[in-house]
């Protein structure tokens, strides 16, 4: 199996500024274009969260495209299937509005369209190389990265750190 | 200019370009690099959906998201981006006023006699201003007089009796009664700032309208300050009339000790230049051939403007006068100055000086000057750029070898001046004759900056080349002027290419007739950024002339690369003026449907002016087109 990369979320680096939701809606936009997709009806929405919890904490949540996805699984109208890029994904015509992928998701990020009442969640962006919201991060906070290559920053980092807590 | 170029997407000038290069391989951080870090920038900002106006905040709607219909305090969109509008409004208000308050201080101490380094240069433009302003003149001394002017100056600034009196008494008649009609009437320049502070304050105007009314009238007391500044100075240190110059940054010498005045008010640069005039000598024994006085932004078109000195290079390409090692001092008062020609200046071995108590910037030395004591100060400016010179002197330089030739100094003075010897007894009329017949399709007024977001220059030249095709009178004042003279369109050798059959036929008559052997540029510059004054002196003239309001000239403004809020204020008093206004980058307001409808649209039913937004150069000259035809066709021309 290729090694597809996924989106990974640094906690510590959001600030909670939303470009990501932004440029998520606009890349789901008909135009692509901020000053016209504002514009649109129905407009476009994004399918990215940023929670805020106690302690100004600020954490950006999307769909984790699970390898063993409860939402695919639970899915009673086939509507949900494996892309060809490992992205879990909603094909709104099958959709019919049960909310079961809503119930069974442990991430909460699948969301009703208001016009349609479909299901929509992360479809991590087909058309481009790198999701929009990662690529509008101004803090590299969100991260596209494979599930090896994010693990291998992290024990660089991690790695370092231990060398200057033993004082090296 | 090659495909290979890999500085062609930011700039179109060729010698910024070359510095580019330079910064490249010598790592040296430019503003095109720093906008590429800057990416993505934020679209709570871009749309202008985000507050900081209370400590409740910050607060930002977003766009897509229907439930988010308002900031904590209920604020919606509209109420948010109008507010957001008419603070930008209040600062280029306040930045043109300060400059007008400076130079207005600076005629009152004249006048008193404590500042010993300025006169009165014009006295006729005295006489002129002061019989505006009911100032009596006939057999009074001329530091009188003066003296008058200023007080009266500095009294617009507060609330009085009177309305703002550069304002009032500078548009046509029809306009002054739109104008109160509509409650717009400034009734003084600082007090307008204010008034717009506290009415976007925390829990004072939510009504979009209201809002964008009381933005109208800020920038109708901006047209007062513009007005100010340029009355002023042309008394201080004389009208322009039409003269030779050269632009861009080959006008930088390796020889001589090169001093760079940048930023607006002639207060300093005017002492700076006849300073640096009596200190060859000082030159001459650090080795130099001469000191060489150049101009950045709008210090540039005014000492051009008035005495011919060479504009080095304008707005966003700012850093690369730095970049070429030769400048030895680069001397700021303020406004469009970057920070970041302190650090480049570092990088570069350069000094900058900053000069003015609210302008200091961290890396630049201060030098403090005050109109009493000026010469001094300047002196001691200019000797440390021969300090400069002494050490880079054995440094290699890289100036690129590119001037333009540039005929500058268009007055409404000077331009009279010269219809005057087509028609002696009625001046205006070789220009109202040619607008009713065709030859002039129009007027078109470029004014504003550049901004990083565009290639540099690339709006102006296309929007400018298209109209001129089409017969329009271009005039252009500030970075826009600064532009359009790096691409010769102040060359007049350009003018027969540059122009339309009809247009050129005028320009070639006036000229001809002026003595000049040929034709006036293609663009006439009408100087600074306050002096888009000049460009609403002459439009009142032509409609007053003609007997109609300035909402039914065939006039048109851009400033298709705006980037300070100065920008912002002159395009909204062009529009409270009555003319339909291009902006080339999108102005913070597209989070509000209602905004962008009022500003574009429902404006013109109150004043008769509007908002054109489009990006597009191509189809923003088509568009200031289609705005000039409407108007002729609303005067009955075809």
């Amino acid at each position: 199996m290729p090694n597809y990369k996924e989106i990974f979320v640094k906690t510590d680096k959001c600030t909670g500024c939303l470009t990501c939701k932004i440029a998520c809606a606009v890349e789901h936009s008909e135009t692509k274009s901020l000053f016209s997709a504002i514009r649109e009806s129905p407009g476009p929405v994004s399918r990215v969260y940023v929670e805020w919890l106690p302690g100004n904490v600020k954490v950006p949540v999307l769909c984790r495209h699970c390898e063993d996805a409860p939402c695919l699984n639970a899915c009673i109208s086939g509507a949900i299937s494996r892309s060809d890029t490992n992205a879990v994904i909603t094909d709104a015509s099958k959709c019919i509005g049960c909310w079961t992928c809503v119930m069974v998701c442990p991430y909460g990020v699948i969301g009703r369209d208001q016009t349609f009442a479909k299901a929509f969640r992360c479809d991590r962006c087909p058309d481009r190389e790198i999701p929009a919201c990662v690529g509008a991060c101004p803090t590299q906070a969100l991260v596209y990265e494979t599930v090896d290559g994010f693990s291998k920053t992290k024990r660089k980092t991690v790695s370092r750190e231990l060398l200057t807590r033993e004082g090296a | 200019m090659t495909s290979e170029n890999p500085f062609q997407n930011l700039t179109t000038d060729p010698a910024v370009q070359q510095m580019l290069a330079k910064a490249k391989e010598n790592n040296i951080s430019t503003v095109w690099d720093r906008y590429e870090q800057m990416l993505p920038q934020c679209g709570f900002g871009e749309t202008g959906l985000c507050c900081r106006h209370c400590l409740q905040g910050p607060c930002r709607i977003n766009p897509f998201d229907p439930d988010a219909e308002t900031g904590i305090c209920g604020a919606n969109a509209d109420v948010m981006v109008a507010r957001g509008l008419d603070r930008a409004i209040a600062a280029g208000t306040a930045a043109h006023s300060g400059h007008a308050k400076h130079l207005a201080h600076t005629l009152l101490k004249m006048a008193r006699g404590q500042a010993k380094d300025y006169k009165i240069t014009d006295p006729v433009k005295l006489k002129k201003v002061a019989a505006r302003l009911n100032i009596a003149v006939d057999g009074r001394p001329e530091t009188d007089i003066a003296l008058d002017v200023a007080k009266a100056a500095l009294a617009d600034f507060h609330e009085k009796d009177t309305p703002v009196l550069w304002a009032s008494g500078v548009v046509t008649p029809g306009r002054v009664e739109v104008l109160s009609k509509l409650g717009l009437v400034p009734k003084g320049i600082d007090h307008e700032v204010a008034e717009i502070m506290h009415r976007t304050l925390y829990g004072v105007d939510a009504d979009t309208v209201n809002l964008l009314l009381g933005g109208l009238r800020c920038s109708v007391a901006d047209l007062a300050g513009c007005y100010m500044g340029t009355d002023l100075a042309d008394i201080l240190f004389g009208t322009p009339t039409p003269l030779a110059s050269q632009a861009n940054l080959g006008t930088l010498k390796k020889e001589s000790v090169n001093i760079a005045l940048h930023g607006h008010n002639p207060v300093l640069s005017e002492i700076i230049v006849k300073v640096a005039g009596e200190m060859t000598d000082e030159a001459v024994a650090a080795g130099a051939d001469r000191i060489n006085v150049v101009g950045i932004c709008c210090t540039g078109n005014e000492l051009m403007e008035r005495h011919g000195i060479p504009s080095c290079t304008h707005s966003v390409s700012q850093e690369m006068a730095l970049l070429t090692g030769a400048v030895d001092a680069m001397i700021v008062d303020y406004q469009c100055i970057m920070p970041s020609v302190a650090s480049v200046a570092e990088c570069m071995g350069t000094k900058v000086i900053t000069t003015m108590d609210i302008c200091k910037i961290t890396g630049a030395e201060h030098i403090d000057v005050k109109e009493e004591t000026a010469a001094e100060n300047a002196r001691q400016a200019i000797l440390q750029a021969v300090a400069g010179f002494k050490k880079r002197k054995n440094r290699p330089t890289h100036i690129p070898a590119l001037t333009n030739t540039v005929v500058a100094g268009f007055s409404t003075e000077s331009i009279v001046a010269a219809l005057s010897k087509l028609n002696a007894k009625d001046p205006l009329a070789p220009l109202a004759d040619n607008i009713k017949s065709g030859n002039i399709k129009g007027v078109c007024l470029f004014a504003g900056c550049n901004n990083v977001k565009i290639p540099q220059d690339i709006n102006y030249t296309k929007i400018a080349a298209k109209l001129l095709k089409e017969n329009v009178l271009v005039v252009a004042t500030g970075c826009g002027a600064g532009s359009l003279m790096r691409h010769d369109f102040m060359d007049p050798a350009k003018t027969r290419d540059l122009c339309g059959d009809g247009l050129f036929a005028v320009l070639n008559a006036i000229g001809e007739a002026n003595g000049l052997g040929g034709p006036l540029p293609s663009v006439l510059h009408l100087g600074s950024c306050v002096d888009n004054s000049r460009a609403v002196e002459i439009t009142v003239a032509l409609a007053n002339y003609l007997g109609v309001d300035i909402n039914q000239m065939p006039v048109v403004a851009s400033a298709p690369e705006p980037t300070s809020e100065k920008a912002v204020s002159i395009g909204t008093y062009a529009v409270a003026a009555g003319l339909p206004t291009h902006v080339g980058v999108m102005l913070p307001v597209m989070g509000s449907a209602l905004v962008a409808k009022v500003l574009t649209q429902t404006v013109k039913d109150l004043t008769g002016g509007y908002f054109i937004v489009e990006p597009d150069p191509d189809k923003a000259a088509d568009m200031l087109l289609q705005a000039l035809n409407d108007r002729r066709k609303g005067l009955g021309l075809v």
